[in-house]
C-alpha cells in the first residue's frame, strides 16, 4: 500500500471504477439499436455545432448578405440545399443553425436546472409548509400548456431570440422541480441518509453530498430528452415569427419564410425541416437508451 | 459489569398517523409504549421481537435520528435529549449504528474510500494524506484490503459492504455500537464468520453492543442479556441463557418454540400462536398479548396490564401468570 | 414406479455484461408422488432458477436452456409448446413465491384474484359437468371454501378484503391457497416464509405440512434455510454452484453429512440451540461462474481436495440406500 503512493498510481486506482461503469455504459448502449442511431445524431449535431464555422461554404450568406441574382437556386454542387428567396445559401445557414439551435437549447435548459433543481431539494428535504408553496406554484406553471406559456410570456416582452430563450426557461423549470422533489422525497428515507444523520452530517452536507449527487441519473436523461423539445419549441416560436428574427438563421423561422415557397421551391423548408427532425429524434432516443442504462437495474 | 453506559428510561414514541381526508381523524401508532432498561460497559445486550415489536424505532430514538414523545436516554447519567445541537454533534462520536441492509446503507456515489472517510472529515477535519492512512488503517481492522478503496459499493459483496459500514462506524472510536440485524442480508455460511469477527472486534477495541434482531440463533451466539419486545413493551428480560433455556411468558415460549431447527429429529410438541400480529394502531387492551396468548387466564389479562415482576436469577417478566 | 418429476442433465446458461454464466451445471431430481423434497443452498446456488426453469418462467433471452430434460408425467416439459405449458402451469404444477405483497394486485379484492384463478383454467376437475366451466357464483364458493383450508377465519366476510388490508401472513396463505385451488399436483414454494416472522413462519410451514399430508400434493420447498427445510421435507438436496452436491432424506443429511460442503455448511450456520460451540468458517468464496473451476466447482474450498477433484468433476452415485453424494472421495 505505500509503494502506491505514485500520483499517477493513485490517479488510475481511482478512475478504474470509473472505466469500468463505462465500458457498461458503452455495451449496454450498443445493445439497443435506436440509442445508438440518437447517439450518432446527437454527436453529429455536437460536431456540427461546434465546427460550424470551419465547414460552411458562404460565410456571408449566415446573416447579411443578398444575392438576387442567386435566389431560389435547387441544390447543386456549389450550393447542396439551395438557396433561398434572397440568394443565400440554406447549407451554409443550416449548418450555422445548429450552433445556434445548440445554444439556445442549452441556455434553456441550464436555467431551468439551476431554478428547478434547488427548488425541488428544498422541497422534498425540508417538507412541511415550505414544500405545499413550492410545489403548488409548480403545478400551476405545469397546468399552462407549454407553448401557449411562452407566447404568452413572449408576447408580453415582444419577440426576439433573448426573450423567445426568456420564455422557454420559464416554461421548463418547473418540470426539474417536480423530477428533483419526487427524487429527494424517496433518497430522504434510504439508509445512507439515515447513516450520514447518525455520523453528525449537518442538513447541507446530507443535500449537496448525498442527495444532489444521486439525483444526477434522472436530471441528465431529463436533460437530454428536453434539449431535444427545447430545441423544437424555440423553432416553433421562430416558426411563428416571434422567437429569432430574420436574419437569424434559425430553423424555424426559415422554415415559416420556406412554406411560403413549397412545393416548387421545396428545398427551403425541407432542410431546416429534415434538421429539426433528426435533432430532436437523436436527442429523444438518446434520451431512452440513458435511462435504460442510469437506472439502478443495470447496475450489477 | 460497572456501571452502566446506557440507560434507557420509561421511553415512549409514538407516531402521529392522519386518518380520513377531510374530518383528519387521528391515530396513535404507539410504537415504543414505555420501555427501560441499562446496558453496562462492554456488554453485548439484544432486543428481540418481529415486526411491530418497536425494536428497531427504539435504536433509531436513542440514537436521536428521530425525537422521543417521553422518556429519558441517559449516557454517562446526563440526558441526551437535553443536548444542543452541538453537544449533541459530539454525542454522536459515541454511539454508532451498524444498519441493516448493506445494500441501501451506503451511498451509491460514493467510493468506500468517501464513505469511511466523511465521519473523520465532518469532526476532525482531517486532511488529504493522514485521512489516506487512517482509512486504510480502518479497512484493516474490517478486513478488506486496500484494493477496495476506490471501489463503488455496487462492486463489492453483501457481506464487504457490511464491513465498509463497520469500518464507517469505527472512524471515531465510538464506545457503543447499535447493530440492526447485521447478518440479515448475509448468506447463512458466512453470517457466523460475522458474528465471531463482531465479537473479537469488540474485544480488541473495547466496545459495548446493542444487537437488534428477530433473529434467535443470532442473538443467542452474541448476547449476554436480552429483552423480548411485543408491541412496544419489553415483556421479558434478563439473561440470555436464562431466557432462552426456560422462557416465561407464553410469548417467549411461542417465539423459542417456533424457531425452525436444522435437525434431524423436529419437536414434537410446537407452540403455535393464533391469528396475526395486531395492528401497532389497534393495540389490545390490558395485556397486549391477550388476543393471542394461549396460556391466557381470563378476563385480568383483557382488562388490566401486568407489572413487572422480578426474579432472583436477575430475570424480569411481564405476565399476569406470575402476579 | 415412475417419478412424478424428473430433471435430466439439465445445463442452463445465463449472458451477462461480462460473459456466459454457467448457472445450472446438469442436475438431476426426481420428485415422486406425494415426495417432499427440499432444495437447499446458499445465495447464487441456481435453486431459483431450477424452479422456474421447470415452469419455464426463465426470460429466454438472456437465459439459455445448454441441455437436459424436464420430464413431468414421462413428457419433456422443454419441449412443449407456450399453450400446453398454460395448461400445467398453475394446474398441474403451482409455484408459491417468496413476497406475497408483488404477487397479489393491489387494486383487486381477493375474490376477484381467486375467481380469476380458479375460472382461468376453463374446466374444473369437480364441476361434474364434462368440459363444463364453473360459473361464478360457484367459484366464488370455491373461493371461501380455499380461504377456509388455509386456515383464515371468516372467509366469508374476509375474501371482500384488499391485499393491503391483509398482513404478510394472511397474504402467503391467499398465495397458497390461489396455488392448490385446481388441485396441482406438484407445488413449488420458493422461499416461501423468507419474508415472514418467525411465529408467522412457524404457521405457514405448519400448514404447507398439514395440506400435503391431506391432499397428497408432491413438494418442492426451495430455501437457504436449512431448519425450514427440515421441517416440511422428508428429502433434502444440497446445491452448489449450479450442481446438486448431496441429495438424501432429512435423517441421513443431518446425522451422517458425506459431501464436504455440506458438512461444512452444517458447523457453519448458527443454530438456536448450540450455544457454545464455535462456528466453524468454510474457506474461500462462492465462485465466478463465468468461469467457475474445473472439475468438482467445490475443490477450491474443500477440505480433502484430491487432484482428480480439479479435473473431472464427479458424478453423482448412490453410496447408501437412497443416498446420493457428487464426490471423488466416495466410491460405489
Amino acid at each position: 500500500m505505500k509503494g502506491k503512493s505514485s500520483v499517477l498510481g493513485r490517479w488510475r486506482e481511482e478512475r478504474e471504477s470509473q472505466t469500468r461503469s463505462l465500458k457498461l455504459i458503452v455495451y449496454t448502449l450498443s445493445r439497443s439499436p435506436l440509442s445508438v442511431i440518437g447517439f450518432f445524431c446527437v454527436s453529429v449535431f455536437l460536431i456540427i455545432a461546434l465546427m460550424g464555422p470551419m465547414i460552411i461554404t458562404y460565410p456571408g450568406d449566415v446573416k447579411g448578405a443578398v444575392h438576387m441574382d442567386q435566389k431560389l437556386r435547387p441544390p447543386s454542387s456549389n450550393h447542396p440545399f439551395g438557396t433561398d428567396e434572397v440568394g443565400r445559401d440554406i447549407y451554409s445557414r443550416v449548418i450555422m443553425g445548429t450552433r445556434l439551435s445548440f445554444q439556445i437549447g442549452l441556455i434553456i435548459i441550464f436555467i431551468a436546472m439551476g431554478i428547478g433543481v434547488p427548488l425541488g431539494i428544498i422541497a422534498g428535504y425540508v417538507g412541511g409548509w415550505l414544500n405545499e408553496i413550492i410545489m403548488r406554484v409548480t403545478d400551476i406553471f405545469l397546468s399552462i400548456p407549454g407553448l401557449l406559456l411562452a407566447l404568452a410570456i413572449v408576447g408580453a416582452l415582444g419577440p426576439g431570440i433573448k426573450n423567445a430563450m426568456l420564455a422557454l426557461s420559464i416554461v421548463w423549470w418547473p418540470g426539474y422541480v417536480r423530477l428533483v422533489q419526487g427524487k429527494t422525497l424517496s433518497l430522504r428515507e434510504e439508509s445512507f441518509v439515515e447513516a450520514a444523520k447518525s455520523i453528525g452530517a449537518s442538513k447541507l452536507r446530507v443535500i449537496f453530498s448525498h442527495i444532489l449527487p444521486n439525483c444526477t441519473s434522472p436530471i441528465i436523461v431529463k436533460a437530454s430528452m428536453d434539449m431535444g423539445m427545447a430545441i423544437l419549441f424555440a423553432a416553433n416560436l421562430g416558426f411563428i415569427g416571434v422567437g429569432a428574427q430574420p436574419p437569424e438563421p434559425e430553423w424555424g423561422a426559415m422554415i415559416s419564410t420556406g412554406r411560403n415557397y413549397l412545393p416548387d421551391h421545396w428545398w427551403m423548408a425541407t432542410f431546416p425541416g429534415l434538421a429539426i427532425l433528426i435533432t430532436v429524434l437523436g436527442f429523444n432516443l438518446l434520451g431512452d437508451g440513458l435511462r435504460d442504462i442510469l437506472d439502478p437495474q443495470s447496475r450489477i | 459489569m460497572a456501571e452502566p453506559l446506557l440507560e434507557v428510561k420509561n421511553l415512549k414514541k409514538y407516531f402521529l398517523l392522519r386518518k380520513g381526508s377531510l374530518q383528519g381523524r387521528r391515530e396513535n401508532v404507539r410504537a415504543v409504549d414505555g420501555i427501560s432498561f441499562f446496558i453496562g460497559c462492554g456488554d453485548s445486550f439484544g432486543l428481540v421481537g418481529e415486526s411491530g415489536s418497536g425494536k428497531t424505532t427504539v435504536a433509531r430514538v436513542i440514537l436521536r435520528l428521530i425525537e422521543p414523545t417521553e422518556g429519558e436516554v441517559l449516557w454517562d447519567r446526563r440526558d441526551i435529549y437535553k443536548f444542543s445541537e452541538s453537544e449533541m454533534k459530539e454525542m454522536r462520536r459515541n454511539m454508532q449504528m451498524i444498519f441493516q441492509d448493506p445494500h441501501s446503507s451506503l451511498n451509491p456515489r460514493k467510493t468506500v474510500f468517501k464513505s469511511v472517510a466523511e465521519p473523520l472529515i465532518i469532526h476532525e477535519g482531517v486532511r488529504r494524506r493522514m485521512l489516506r492512512e487512517r482509512v486504510e488503517e480502518l479497512l484493516e481492522i474490517v478486513g478488506l484490503k486496500g484494493e477496495h478503496m476506490f471501489r463503488y459499493p455496487h462492486e463489492l459483496s453483501g457481506g464487504q459492504k457490511q464491513r465498509v459500514g463497520i469500518a464507517r462506524a469505527l472512524s471515531l472510536h465510538p464506545k457503543l455500537l447499535i447493530l440492526d440485524e447485521p447478518t440479515s442480508a448475509l448468506d447463512v455460511s458466512v453470517q457466523a464468520q460475522m458474528l465471531i469477527f463482531l465479537e473479537s472486534l469488540q474485544e480488541r477495541m473495547n466496545l459495548t453492543y446493542l444487537y437488534i434482531s428477530h433473529n434467535l440463533a443470532v442473538i443467542r451466539y452474541t448476547c449476554d442479556t436480552i429483552a423480548v419486545m411485543y408491541l412496544g413493551k419489553i415483556i421479558e428480560m434478563g439473561g440470555t441463557e436464562f431466557i432462552f433455556s426456560s422462557p416465561r411468558h407464553p410469548y417467549t415460549k411461542a417465539l423459542v418454540s417456533a424457531v425452525p431447527l436444522p435437525q434431524a429429529e423436529q419437536p414434537e410438541r410446537m407452540i403455535f400462536l393464533e391469528g396475526d400480529i395486531p395492528s401497532a394502531t389497534h393495540i389490545p387492551s390490558g395485556c397486549r398479548f391477550h388476543t393471542r396468548c394461549p396460556e391466557k387466564i381470563g378476563a385480568i389479562c383483557e382488562e388490566v396490564e401486568p407489572h413487572t415482576q422480578y426474579f432472583s436469577d436477575g430475570t424480569q417478566v411481564n405476565c399476569h401468570l406470575y402476579q | 414406479m415412475e417419478p412424478l418429476l424428473e430433471i435430466k442433465d439439465l445445463r442452463i446458461e445465463f449472458g451477462t455484461f461480462e460473459g456466459i454464466s454457467h448457472v445450472l451445471d446438469g442436475i438431476h431430481l426426481t420428485l415422486g408422488r406425494g415426495d417432499t423434497l427440499g432444495l437447499v443452498g446458499e445465495t447464487g446456488c441456481g435453486k431459483s432458477i431450477t424452479a422456474k426453469a421447470i415452469l419455464r418462467l426463465l426470460p429466454i433471452p438472456p437465459a439459455r436452456i445448454a441441455s437436459g430434460e424436464i420430464l413431468f408425467e414421462g413428457e419433456d416439459l422443454l419441449k412443449k409448446s407456450e399453450e400446453e405449458m398454460k395448461g400445467i402451469r398453475g394446474r398441474q404444477i403451482a409455484m408459491v413465491f417468496q413476497d406475497p405483497m408483488t404477487f397479489l394486485n393491489p387494486v383487486f379484492t381477493i375474490e376477484e384474484q381467486l375467481v380469476d384463478v380458479i375460472l382461468a383454467h376453463g374446466n374444473g376437475d369437480d364441476s361434474g359437468i364434462p368440459g363444463g366451466r364453473l360459473d361464478r357464483k360457484r367459484a366464488i364458493q370455491k373461493a371461501i371454501e380455499l380461504l377456509r383450508e388455509v386456515k383464515i377465519p371468516q372467509p366469508e366476510l374476509r375474501i371482500k378484503s384488499y391485499p393491503h388490508e391483509f398482513s404478510g401472513g394472511m397474504r402467503q396463505r391467499v398465495l397458497i391457497a390461489m396455488a392448490l385451488s385446481r388441485s396441482p399436483q406438484v407445488l413449488i414454494a420458493d422461499e416461501p416464509t423468507t419474508a415472514l416472522d418467525v411465529t408467522i413462519q412457524a404457521q405457514i410451514l405448519w400448514l404447507i405440512h398439514d395440506l400435503v399430508q391431506r391432499h397428497g400434493h408432491s413438494v418442492l420447498l426451495i430455501s437457504h434455510d436449512l431448519g425450514v427445510v427440515a421441517r416440511v421435507c422428508k428429502r433434502i438436496a444440497v446445491m452448489y454452484a449450479g450442481n446438486i452436491v448431496e441429495n438424501c432424506s432429512t435423517l441421513q443429511l443431518f446425522k451422517k453429512p458425506l459431501h464436504p460442503y455440506t458438512q461444512g455448511l452444517l458447523n457453519s450456520i448458527l443454530t438456536f440451540s448450540k450455544r457454545e460451540s464455535e462456528a466453524q468458517v468454510i474457506k474461500g468464496m462462492i465462485p465466478d461462474l463465468i468461469q467457475p473451476p474445473p472439475g468438482c466447482r467445490f475443490h477450491p474450498r474443500c477440505f480433502a481436495t484430491m487432484e482428480l477433484c480439479k479435473k473431472e468433476k464427479p458424478p453423482m452415485i448412490e453410496i447408501e440406500e437412497d443416498h446420493w453424494v457428487s464426490c471423488h472421495l466416495y466410491k460405489r
